[in-house]
């Protein structure tokens, strides 16, 4: 039996295992099709950066009430993975609480603290559910935001439901496990109750010890699946910001936010055009494209942003021309691209890793001029969100390639461009006139 | 009171003629040189430029727009057409400290140009304003005329997110003895005015509400008289956002520099 039980959990790791990697190998290979951009300098800037805003979660206490409530699920996260080690262990070898023996006397101290965990996260989930269903906080609404329709909303549902699922049977495993102790139940070496489960206890008081081995078992399996399954399910989900939350602070962009990235090609073109440089012979005959028309003209950077982003609509609900009922949105943006990078990862998959071209892309397919079209650059989505991703870095590089390749303004806005050209100003002024407002100065 | 003083402007030009090296180039912008209600603005700042004793001077006609509203459009091209053009007029004077009272031309200039070679000292003049009344360069009248008058801050997207200047426009307010009162919506979490990212050259796109007459709710609420703003989007959307209320009567919309000059 204890074997049988051994082969099936090492089947399920080895599985989880595979299909988690394989998941991990096509993210990482969609976000390397995006252009380079060099961002490794100053790493223990970087590094104070990752630690104050992932690990510190700086940005998420802005609103203390909810940042609290994240805390608790975070540090849940984290320090319950302790446990989660013991119990893959003892999958593994057959064991039954390996640490216990080891840890003495602080191993009741250390469960009882993972059982305080649980409860609070457990308890948040619930609130969170909440939030969501019940109060019906406006930025997680899909009635106001178009990008939340579908599986957005199953996906958040689905997440506070797993986690709620996967605390109660640690909980409840715990309590028939101490029930199990009492009856001195073989197997069930004494550890003695724990702080919350120690509640439960009189769930199971009248129940056989049969039934209490089998619901012990039955929920320790439902944990430890449900943590391989919500790991695998973690790839495919909002969720994925649990781990790429803290690369994607590292790479943060360091710079002022209102620096837009320079274009070193069109730096070349304009010193041909005003004769500072001389064409270069052996430079390719045409730049490949000006701005970016799909997932892979994007950064790297602006592909893992996408993938890191957990749909929470701050940037959003920041948005001046959202808030004023204008099509864009930019968690819509993120969204976007993540919806248009998981296509892409799929036609790799389907074509032995090579993307086969769909005539599809994230400009005109998912992204529409008038979207672009509203965006002031004020960079309140870039100060909202909370792990630093640039929903304006991506709209400023699909401008430049409806500008640049397309040709595609407004009329006054091309009114713009060529007073500048002619004038030196945009709008219809003389140059010669542009001192004239000196006469005021007496 | 005020001493009658001979104001003047010299340019780049005259200053080189002359063999003589401003302290200070002062970068006007479009709006500064073209916009009747900014040139306002340039005015005041040059006044006080010379009231202080500052020995700066400006491009006239040979300066032209920085290419900002261009690149923010998408128009990379003629961004820095713009760019390498305006940088080759200021190296040519050997520019090194620029000041400007429009956060774009600030922004564009300070964190823009050094990728294209053009590095100099750039400050916005809300900051240069701050510098002067901490050095004790600016002598207030002190007739009282701000004290106790309600003074709403409205925060520009460039000075303030984009470049984390949140404290000058703030402290130079707060030297006129008015009582600054914020919006619910300000600093980091200050609501945009409407106008950037090349916003200011076109129409909105289609939406329930125009950003400016949002924004403009939020200063109203304050109970503010004076609304300050430090850059010329801001001034124009602002503006317009009182018309739109029909409060031109009771509220007026000022920048810094206008409301030191008032006070000196």
């Amino acid at each position: 039996m204890h074997i049988l039980q051994q082969i099936l959990f090492v089947l399920a790791l080895g599985g989880a295992g595979f299909l988690i990697s394989k998941r991990i190998g096509i993210i990482k290979k969609t976000i390397q099709l995006g252009r380079t951009e060099d961002r490794s300098d100053n790493p223990s800037e970087r590094l104070a950066t990752m630690i104050r805003i992932a690990f510190g979660q700086k940005k998420m206490f802005d609103r203390p009430v909810v940042g609290i409530l994240h805390f608790v699920v975070y540090a849940g996260f984290l320090l319950i993975n302790i446990e989660v080690l013991e119990i893959v262990l003892d999958g593994i070898l057959g064991t039954h609480r390996l640490f216990a023996p080891i840890l003495g006397d602080f191993y009741g101290v250390l469960i009882n603290f993972f059982e305080f965990l649980a409860v609070g996260v457990l308890v948040v989930c619930v609130i969170f559910l909440i939030r969501r269903n019940i109060v019906k906080v406006e930025r997680l609404q899909p009635t106001r935001h178009r990008e939340l329709n579908g599986f957005p909303v199953i996906d958040a549902n689905t997440i506070l439901f797993a986690e709620i699922i996967l605390m109660t049977a640690l909980l409840t495993m715990n309590a028939a496990d101490s029930v199990l102790q009492d009856l001195g139940s073989e197997h069930y070496h004494k550890v003695g109750t724990f702080a919350f489960s120690g509640f439960l206890k009189p769930l199971f008081a009248s129940w056989s010890e049969g039934s209490l081995i089998a619901y012990e078992r039955i929920t320790w399996w439902l944990h430890i699946l449900g943590i391989f399954a919500f790991a695998l399910y973690v790839t495919y989900s909002k969720h994925l910001h649990i781990f790429l939350a803290f690369p994607n602070t590292y790479f943060s962009n360091l710079k002022p936010k209102g620096e837009i990235p320079n274009m070193p090609d069109v730096t070349k073109e304009v010193q041909i055009m005003l004769g500072m440089a001389q064409p270069d012979a052996n430079a390719p005959a045409e730049i490949a494209r000006f701005g970016a028309k799909d997932v892979k003209d994007l950064t790297w950077k602006n592909l893992m942003d996408a993938y890191s982003c957990t749909e929470c609509g701050r940037c959003t609900s920041s948005c001046p021309a959202n808030l004023t009922g204008k099509q864009l949105s930019p968690r819509k943006i993120m969204m976007d691209t993540r919806d248009r990078l998981e296509i892409v990862g799929a036609n790799m998959a389907a074509n032995g890793g090579n993307f086969v071209d769909d005539g599809k892309s994230l400009y005109g397919d998912h992204i529409s001029a008038e979207e672009l079209r509203a965006c002031t650059t004020c960079n309140a989505c870039v100060q909202e969100c909370p792990i630093n991703i640039s929903p304006l870095d991506i709209i400023l590089q699909l401008r430049r390639y409806q500008i640049m390749e397309e040709s595609d303004a407004p009329a006054s806005w091309n009114a713009m461009f060529s007073n500048l050209e002619n004038n030196q100003a945009p709008w219809k002024f003389s140059q010669g006139d542009r001192f004239n407002w000196v006469e005021g100065v007496k | 009171m005020t001493q009658e003083i001979e104001y003047k402007v010299p340019t780049m030009a005259e200053m080189m003629a002359s063999g003589e090296t401003p302290e200070i180039l002062f970068w006007v912008g479009c709006a500064g040189s073209f916009d009747d209600r900014y040139k306002k603005v340039t005015i005041a700042f040059c006044k006080i430029l010379n009231k202080v004793g500052i020995k700066f001077a400006v491009l006239g006609t040979e300066e032209s727009c920085t290419g900002d509203p261009a690149r923010r459009a998408g128009n990379e091209f003629l961004f820095q057409m713009q760019a390498t053009m305006n940088i080759q007029v200021l190296d040519g004077y050997g520019v090194k400290k620029i000041v400007t009272a429009c956060p774009h031309c600030f922004n564009t200039l300070k964190n823009e140009y050094p990728a294209l070679g053009g590095n100099y000292d750039v400050i916005h003049h809300s900051t240069f304003l701050q510098e002067l009344i901490d050095a004790g360069k600016v002598k207030l009248a002190g007739g009282g005329e701000f004290k106790g008058k309600k003074i709403t801050y409205h925060d520009s997207c460039y000075l303030g997110r984009a470049n984390d200047v949140y404290e000058a426009p703030r402290a130079v307010l707060e030297a006129l003895d008015a009582d600054l009162v914020e919006m619910k919506r300000c600093k980091t979490k200050g609501l945009c005015c409407g106008a950037g990212g090349a916003q200011m050259f076109k129409e909105p796109e289609k939406g329930n509400k125009d950003i400016n007459v949002e924004r403009i709710e939020d200063a109203l609420e304050t109970g503010a008289s004076t609304i300050a703003v430090a850059c010329p989007f801001c001034m124009v959307m602002m503006s317009d956002g009182v018309k739109n209320k029909e409060k031109e009567d009771s509220v007026k919309v000022y920048d810094l520099a206008e409301l030191l000059l008032e006070a000196m």
